[in-house]
């Protein structure tokens, strides 16, 4: 009896821990300092985990279709210093244009990779990281690049501007996030990328042709990549080559404390944005408390275990795992 | 008789591609380049790769086992503040060159460790390896933040950096570490007890469980290897530069993990060997130190290696494509 119940408030824990953690990080931090709970403050954290943010849901639905997608970081530099490098050159809009397909092509390259050819994601898009890191070099030479006139230009807007007193890199961030969730939650493409992650046999025995659903994935992975790179280039106005270093490992910790499983088949786009912004807090949080930025990493790591403990522990019904 | 023993050698290159890719690109840097074909240069790559060749060592047992480590960087760079920062404190001052020592210790223990901490959340939590040790990753590379205040070091006493530097006999002291490391390991792996564990436990589970292996101490065991072996690298480390930065070591766990993919042992575990993983190591080094000496610019280098470890899986697949249709037939 008392065990049934325990596990019904595991379940419930396991179900919405994700959410009740968030609220209490919030409610700690808006104790402890007096300026965090400011409504400034709470939209500039917004803001600043919109790059991530961007790049999270994407990667969500990769990892979803059960895969990885590590080359994220190395392919936000790239994108990053081309549309930069292009937009003196041949202007915003033909630079916009050219940076996505260039990042749709190289989403291509992953998707061949891991969905035609059925290769192992982790390693596809390790190697990936560093072709990508050095294509990057190769294009810009190794020198930073910057846009000349930055006032003068609309194209900063897409990372300074704002409307209706909102920003607008959180004005694309939530935008992306409810269309890739309503397109995960209610269409069958949704449905389908579950279902390869969740029995990759059992999806290919009713008829969903799995090659097309992962190579579709990293296309939406890419492109949230290219976003991602507008608003990072805009807000900026220049990059340096290795802009996006570590991003994917910081992209997967938002997507994991979200509760996206790496084995595939479950998550949503909505827990993802919870996820990273749950990083967000934390970071300003603890540096409006006065520690040092690196902080938030100890804390990071102590947050990431637990919740991912506290998810599985809920699902077998005990703490610890049977393994001998 | 004959096509026994060319069947023995061709099978043998068939289970370890990654030495023909050796031999390959040995003989062509060797005739494209003067200065490569050099026993000063030759022993110039071991050196260089002793780093990563180290930390492969011990993740070649994590991964055999199904798992993974993705924090070795981070501990490079603690090992390293460790090892540079204690032996210039004032309470051994008296001690002499022996002032290391002690440093050398803390530096070694705190990998080991950590390992030891990765290896028991894994164990206890059942939370997956890539998950724990990312966060790890994060977090031991915060605790060097800590610990340094964002401080390089250098080391005063220049014994420790000549001790980088030093030879014994004609080899340097470095290149003698890691290949005694190498024969240490490859008999663990292949010899004892603990090494058919480690086989076990990475090709079911299960079986190794009901055959009576403690599966949870086993890993433990090696993320203890692993850690210990990411400490001595970061030891090494900084006796050749005579320094530390708190940034020493991104990205290793990267490179650590193609030589280690590159050398044949499987991601999924069960499957694996030392040999695969040296010569994976020497493929990075040779293929690293060459394109050097032919001034290929270090950008192009950085794409040929995410090529190069694509390509060894492509071809891999074929190759065990292969190997199933065999059985079949």
């Amino acid at each position: 009896m008392a065990s049934a119940r325990l596990k019904g408030m595991g379940s419930i824990l396991a179900r919405q821990g994700i959410l009740i953690a968030f609220a209490l990080f919030l409610l700690g931090f808006a104790a402890f300092s007096d300026n965090f709970s400011d409504i400034d403050n709470l939209t500039q954290v917004i803001r600043q985990s919109a790059i991530i943010g961007v790049i999270a849901i994407g990667v969500t639905v990769v990892v979803i279709s059960g895969n990885l997608d590590l080359s994220v970081g190395s392919m936000l530099s790239f994108a990053t210093v081309m549309v930069v490098d292009l937009h003196d050159k041949i202007g915003p809009v033909p630079a916009i244009a050219i940076m996505l397909v260039a990042v749709l092509a190289l989403g291509s390259i992953n998707g061949f990779l891991v969905g035609v050819l059925r290769l192992n994601s982790l390693i596809v898009t390790l190697g990936m990281l560093s072709a990508i890191q050095g294509l990057t070099l190769i294009y810009s030479g190794g020198q930073n690049v910057d846009i000349a006139d930055q006032e003068g230009t609309w194209f900063s807007l897409i990372g300074r501007g704002s409307f209706i007193g909102i920003a607008l890199p959180i004005w694309i961030f939530g935008s992306l996030a409810i269309f890739l969730h309503v397109v995960m939650s209610s269409t069958a493409f949704g449905r389908r990328v579950y279902a390869v992650g969740g029995n990759p046999t059992a999806s290919v025995f009713s008829g969903i042709r799995r090659t097309h659903v992962v190579f579709a994935s990293y296309m939406i992975s890419a492109f949230c990549v290219g976003i991602a790179a507008l608003i990072l280039g805009a807000r900026v106005g220049g990059s340096q080559n290795n802009v996006g270093q570590g991003y994917e490992l910081q992209v997967l910790a938002g997507v994991i404390l979200g509760g996206t499983s790496l084995l595939g088949g479950s998550g949503t786009v909505l827990k993802t944005v919870i996820g990273v912004l749950i990083l967000g807090f934390i970071q300003n949080g603890l540096l409006l408390l006065g520690f040092a930025y690196y902080v938030q990493w100890l804390v990071t790591w102590v947050v990431i275990i637990l919740a991912v403990w506290l998810d599985i522990a809920a699902k077998r019904g005990r703490l610890l795992s049977p393994i001998a | 008789m004959a096509t026994l023993k060319q069947n023995k050698a061709l099978r043998w290159l068939t289970e370890n591609p990654i030495w023909g890719f050796c031999a390959l690109i040995f003989v062509f840097f060797s005739l494209s380049n003067e200065f490569f074909f050099d026993v000063n240069n030759f022993q110039n790559i071991l050196v260089q790769t002793s780093t990563i060749g180290l930390i492969a060592l011990g993740m070649t047992l994590v991964m055999i086992n199904g798992n993974i480590d993705l924090s070795v960087g981070a501990v490079v760079a603690l090992a390293a503040s460790l090892m540079v920062d204690l032996q210039s404190w004032s309470a051994f001052e008296n001690w002499g060159n022996w002032q290391m020592l002690p440093a050398l210790i803390v530096a070694l223990a705190a990998g080991t460790a950590l390992g030891a901490l990765n290896g028991i959340i894994v164990w206890k939590t059942g939370v997956d390896a890539f998950i724990v040790t990312l966060g790890a990753m994060l977090g031991v590379r915060g605790l060097v933040f800590v610990y340094t205040e964002e401080q390089s070091f250098f080391a005063m006493n220049f014994t420790f950096s000549d001790l980088g530097m030093s030879s014994i006999g004609p080899m340097p002291a470095l290149a003698i570490l890691f290949l005694v490391a190498t024969v240490l390991v490859h008999i663990l792996l292949s010899r004892t007890v603990h090494g058919r564990n480690t086989y076990a436990v990475g090709g079911n589970r299960e079986a190794a469980v009901n055959a009576g292996i403690r599966v949870g101490p086993h890993m433990v065991v090696n993320f203890m290897i692993v850690g210990f072996f990411a400490a001595l690298a970061g030891v090494t480390l900084s006796s050749q530069m005579g320094a530390s930065t708190p940034n020493l070591g991104r990205e290793y766990e990267l490179w650590v993990i193609t030589a280690v993919v590159l050398g044949g042992t499987k991601l999924a575990g069960g499957a694996g060997n030392i040999i695969g993983t040296f010569g994976g190591v020497l493929a990075i080094g040779i293929l690293r130190n060459g394109m050097n000496l032919m001034q290929v610019p270090a950008f192009y280098v950085l794409v040929i290696m995410g090529s190069i470890l694509i390509a060894v899986l492509i071809l891999d697949k074929q190759l065990t494509r292969k190997g199933v249709e065999a059985l079949r037939t």
